[in-house]
């Protein structure tokens, strides 16, 4: 089973070039994906040589490399170059190892998740040595995309051995339907939660099981419903119990009144709470 | 457990809350009077406002154990609408401010339609006791000349607090037996007043200090009709004076001036003030609720709002939930809504039945009861609390005050909120982190699947600005739960967050539950404002005591070498589980000091300074109390001396369990409890022998400890002894009980 079969990443010879490089190709690897690289910018003699030999520094070697130097606006030739090598995953890394261009990584994420018809990651913190991933946080909204959004992240544990997955489900508040007041009404919102949250879990846990027994070996699998902002809570909790990677839906529909409304991504684009993967199903079926 | 009807409870209480009612409408109808009085309406006016708001919110409102009527802090806002709306002629003042009232209990009950309860969270501490303050010193400005017997002193707060040694100068060149008379009344009244707490005669204390002061006065005109033969001792335009006949001279308001930007402007601040007074008060009953329920704000406020149209269409004040009264209603153990309808039913009862009386209630009396209000309000030991909290609160404390003085009420809370945000922008030394975070979400709790705890994260700051998301969150877990709250991702937490949490983790301790902060140690360290970490978490050591040991903590310390306990004479606010006791259900514990620990952690004796009420009514006491765990299982029950007081309470209701065959015990003791089979079976004729040959003490059982209290006071050694000599033989005597 494979997650990902081609993967992309945009470079730029900055201080981090060197970290997103490594980056790339150990996640080829370890997803026994194609990788190319795509250049926007002159190509130059010197730059092909000192890229060269960077690709060639590391030690881990994916099964196919190819690299393209393209000119034109940064944004729009990395997804016109995603859907001419038909990628299905395009690698953002952090330009460099600063707070201010977090925000900035997440402006571009925001720019091209929202238009990329392949999947999508986001490096918040690139290195050239592996920092393993222990614990992957993934959404369990209930949406037709989860399903494959869940069998992603159980492939993406099993390739980088990733042991724990927390599956979370953001329940909306308004769907309790009852207004905290006195304690007959924290009672029963108390109970209408509970009620809720069993609900889901057997949802999540439905989906969990139908999935093929051999991904779900050696993982540990847990839930955690949690009340709050969609989109929001996720990103938080997944900053508190210090996930390695979050993945999430795509955004479902990016319509006019999305953009200035973001719902589901929008928090955790604008606070990168860790790495995260946007799983665009379209693509992969 | 098995289920009441609540019907059935309801009619069991009844006695209870008529009792408790009672003794509240005798507190109400002094402030009732004076309070309208104050504010330029007419007397009937405050007494207006206590029958709507106790016939209308007991029975739409949303909380259990308030009394509602017209407050303290809408004096001023009231007065200035008066004043201002009518100019010369205060009377059409008035009737403009009854419509003024009306659309302000239109705000109120919109609010409450709004679930706008929650928005009081965003006045910074500091600056709400800033302006309560204020509003505290114009009450004591304008009622110090009132006090003094003399009324015509006008102009604004400062005006009058500069005018203070004027009317003293004058009462003392003046040769008028009628002035002198007036002054001395006022106060005589104002001195019973501040030493009401000292007298601890149960009896004495059934009648509020309020109306003792107007019992008082009213006896004095007495005794110059009948036995001076003078019928008229003081002025007429000190005296109260009612309408002749009271249906017929009800006032309607006048909405002549209902779309002017002034008029707009006055029902705004009384709503304003309305709210805070009544959010506040509602807040504080919570904490003194023996049942531990929670109040429905919305709901209340909503109550509120239709109590206010209606006694503002009959010519009364706005009704706000009030805390001296209500606190009153606790200690004399009303127990729900009823207490607020039955106080004001006693009202009517005592405007029909008592006018002639109360028309002889002079000015100077009431006016010294607001002096004493006023100061409570504006009482220099809250500057000094707020001092210790930290500098800069003390700083917002102080602007607060004086902008609302110098300008008014709404720019003054506004001007405390400007400065406090701007501490706030002086202390990080970044505005990004506000501007940036202001209106994301930074809440996020759960429940942690594995270990069954509500867990809370805070990110960004948190503070007076965005309070009430964490607040939303918090309320909507059970209080008998464990929550954690982590701060570990918060650059920013200040004072006014801190207070409401620490309110949250005593609510949590009184209804089982558990509340932890976490996080803030690191915070403190990455960023330096220690202000709001440092101070108002509970279970720190709060007041600093000299480190010189009196004679008694001298004595103290050579009883604890004696018999080889442990002494600890600073005080600590941590008290474990002291509230658990039946006897604190109505009381807040301030702290502990003087302790004495047995080695083995099962005795202790220690000081404890504990307060009763609330505002006004506020009864700070300090007593001895003795701790014992007890060897063996006792049902959970109250011993206490039979007096004049229990007799009343048996009459409404409280239960005394007796013995036919030991009538000497009973009736030298009051005894009860929930389970009166447990309670006669463990009473057992050595145990009844015992206490008949003992001295009688305060003596509760929460089943598994004892507690033992002598009286209403500090314990001397000797008494001390005694009292542990006592609890000696009480458990040798239960232990042998066991085998």
């Amino acid at each position: 089973m494979q997650a990902f079969k081609k993967i992309l990443i945009g470079f730029a010879f900055s201080p981090n070039l060197k970290a997103n490089v490594y980056e790339a190709l150990r996640m080829a690897f370890f997803f026994d994906a194609e990788l190319t690289f795509v250049h926007v910018g002159e190509k130059t003699p010197e730059k092909e040589t000192r890229f060269e030999r960077l690709l060639h520094s590391c030690t881990i070697q994916p099964k196919k490399i190819s690299i393209h130097w393209k000119q034109g606006k940064p944004i729009q030739t990395l997804l016109q170059a995603c859907d001419d090598f038909e990628v299905d995953l395009l690698l953002l890394g952090a330009l460099k190892r600063e707070n201010v261009l977090k925000f900035y990584l997440g402006s571009i994420a925001r720019k091209i998740t929202r238009k990329a018809k392949c999947s999508v990651m986001l490096l918040i913190n690139p290195s050239v040595e592996r920092h393993p991933c222990e614990h992957i946080v993934v959404n369990g909204f209930d949406s037709p995309q989860t399903k494959d959004t869940i069998e992603v992240a159980f492939i993406v544990a099993k390739a980088f051995g990733t042991t724990k997955i927390t599956l979370v489900e953001e329940i909306s508040r308004s769907k309790v339907a009852v207004s905290v007041d006195d304690d007959r009404s924290l009672r029963k919102a108390t109970l209408r939660k509970e009620r809720l949250r069993r609900q889901e879990q057997i949802r999540v846990r439905d989906v969990v099981k139908k999935l093929p027994a051999e991904i779900k070996k050696d993982v540990n699998w847990v839930t955690q419903s949690i009340f709050g902002r969609r989109g929001y809570s996720i990103g938080h909790y997944a900053r508190i119990v210090r996930s390695d990677l979050l993945i999430m839906n795509a955004q479902e529909n990016s319509s006019f009144f999305d953009r200035f409304f973001p719902r589901d991504l929008g928090h955790i684009l604008a606070e990168l709470p860790t790495d995260v993967l946007i799983v665009n199903s379209k693509k992969r079926a | 457990m098995h289920k009441v009807s609540p019907i059935k409870t309801f009619f069991t209480g009844l006695p209870k809350n008529i009792f408790s009612g009672f003794v509240v409408s005798l507190i109400a109808l002094p402030l009732g009077l004076g309070l309208a009085i104050a504010s330029e309406a007419p007397p009937m006016a405050g007494i207006i406002s206590a029958i709507a708001g106790g016939v209308i919110v007991s029975i739409l409102g949303g909380s259990n154990l308030t009394i509602t009527g017209p407050g303290n802090g809408l004096v001023i806002v009231i007065l200035a609408a008066i004043v201002g709306l009518g100019g010369e002629d205060l009377y059409q003042g008035y009737l403009f401010t009854l419509a003024a009232i009306m659309v302000s209990g239109l705000f109120l009950f919109l609010f409450g339609i709004f679930r706008l309860g929650g928005l009081s969270e965003f006045f910074p501490s500091s600056a709400l006791q800033g302006m309560l303050a204020a509003i505290g010193v114009g009450i004591l400005a304008k009622q110090f000349h009132v006090m003094l017997g003399f009324t015509s002193v006008k102009g604004d707060t400062i005006n009058q607090l500069i005018l203070f040694p004027d009317s003293i100068r004058l009462l003392f060149t003046s040769s008028s037996g009628q002035v002198v008379l007036a002054a001395a009344i006022g106060i005589l009244s104002l001195v019973f007043l501040f030493l009401y707490s000292r007298i601890r005669n149960p009896l004495f204390h059934l009648i509020p200090a309020p109306m003792w002061v107007v019992v008082g006065s009213i006896a004095v005109s007495y005794y110059y009709e009948f036995v001076l033969n003078n019928p008229s001792p003081l002025s007429p335009n000190l005296m109260i004076l009612l309408p002749e006949n009271l249906l017929g001279s009800i006032p309607s308001p006048d909405f002549g001036k209902l779309f002017s930007i002034e008029f707009f402007g006055f029902a705004l601040s009384i709503t304003l003030v309305a709210v805070i007074e009544s959010l506040l008060s509602i807040k504080a009953v919570d904490k003194l609720d023996p049942l531990k329920r929670r109040s429905n704000i919305n709901k209340d406020l909503r109550a509120l709002g239709v109590a206010t149209m209606v006694s503002g269409y009959f010519g009364g004040l706005n009704v706000v939930t009030v805390i001296a009264r209500s606190s009153v209603n606790v200690n004399n153990g009303g127990n729900n809504r009823s207490a607020n309808f039955f106080h004001a039913a006693f009202l009517i009862a005592f405007i029909l039945l008592f006018a002639p009386q109360i028309q002889r209630i002079p000015l100077p009396a009431l006016a010294a009861i607001l002096v004493y209000t006023g100061y409570r309000l504006a009482a220099p030991e809250n500057l000094l609390k707020i001092y210790k909290i930290g500098r800069e609160q003390a700083f917002i404390f102080i602007v607060t005050l004086f902008a609302t003085l110098f300008t008014s009420l709404i720019s003054g809370i506004l001007i405390g909120i400007v400065s406090t945000f701007l501490i706030h922008l002086v202390l990080n030394k970044s505005k990004n982190l506000f501007s940036r975070n202001w209106l994301k979400p930074n809440v996020l709790m759960y429940l942690e699947q594995g270990t069954g705890n509500y867990y809370v994260s805070v990110k960004n700051f948190c503070s007076f600005l965005n309070f009430f998301k964490l607040k939303a969150k918090l309320d909507e877990i059970p209080e008998n739960e464990h929550a954690i709250v982590d701060f570990s991702l918060c650059e920013f937490v200040d004072h006014t967050v801190m207070e409401g949490l620490s309110d949250y983790s005593r609510s949590f301790s009184r209804k089982g539950g558990n509340f932890e902060i976490i996080g803030l140690d690191i915070h403190a360290a990455e960023t330096d404002h220690p202000f709001a970490v440092r101070k108002t978490l509970p279970e720190r050591s709060f007041l600093n005591f000299s480190l010189s040991l009196t004679k008694r903590q001298t004595l103290l310390q050579k009883l604890s070498q004696k018999l080889d306990w442990f002494y600890l004479p600073d005080p600590i606010d941590s008290f474990g589980d002291l509230d658990r006791f039946l006897f604190f259900k109505t009381k807040s514990i301030n702290y502990k000091y003087n302790n004495l620990n047995s080695k083995n952690d099962e005795s202790q004796l220690f000081d404890l300074s504990f307060s009763e009420g609330a505002f006004i009514a506020k009864e700070d006491l300090k007593s001895t109390f003795l701790q014992v765990k007890s060897p063996i299982e006792m049902p959970v029950f109250v011993l206490n001396k039979e007096n004049i007081m229990t007799s009343i309470f048996n009459l409404v209701g409280f239960e005394d369990i007796n013995f036919k065959e030991h009538p000497d015990f009973s009736g030298r003791f009051h005894l009860n409890g929930e389970n009166k089979e447990e309670i006669k079976s463990f009473f057992c004729d050595d145990i009844i022998y015992f206490f008949e040959s003992h001295p009688t003490y305060y003596l509760e059982s929460r089943g598994d400890s004892l507690l033992i209290k002598d009286k209403e006071r500090l314990a001397s050694i000797q008494e001390i002894k005694r009292m542990m000599a006592f609890s000696e033989e009480l458990l040798r005597i239960l232990r042998n009980k066991n085998v």
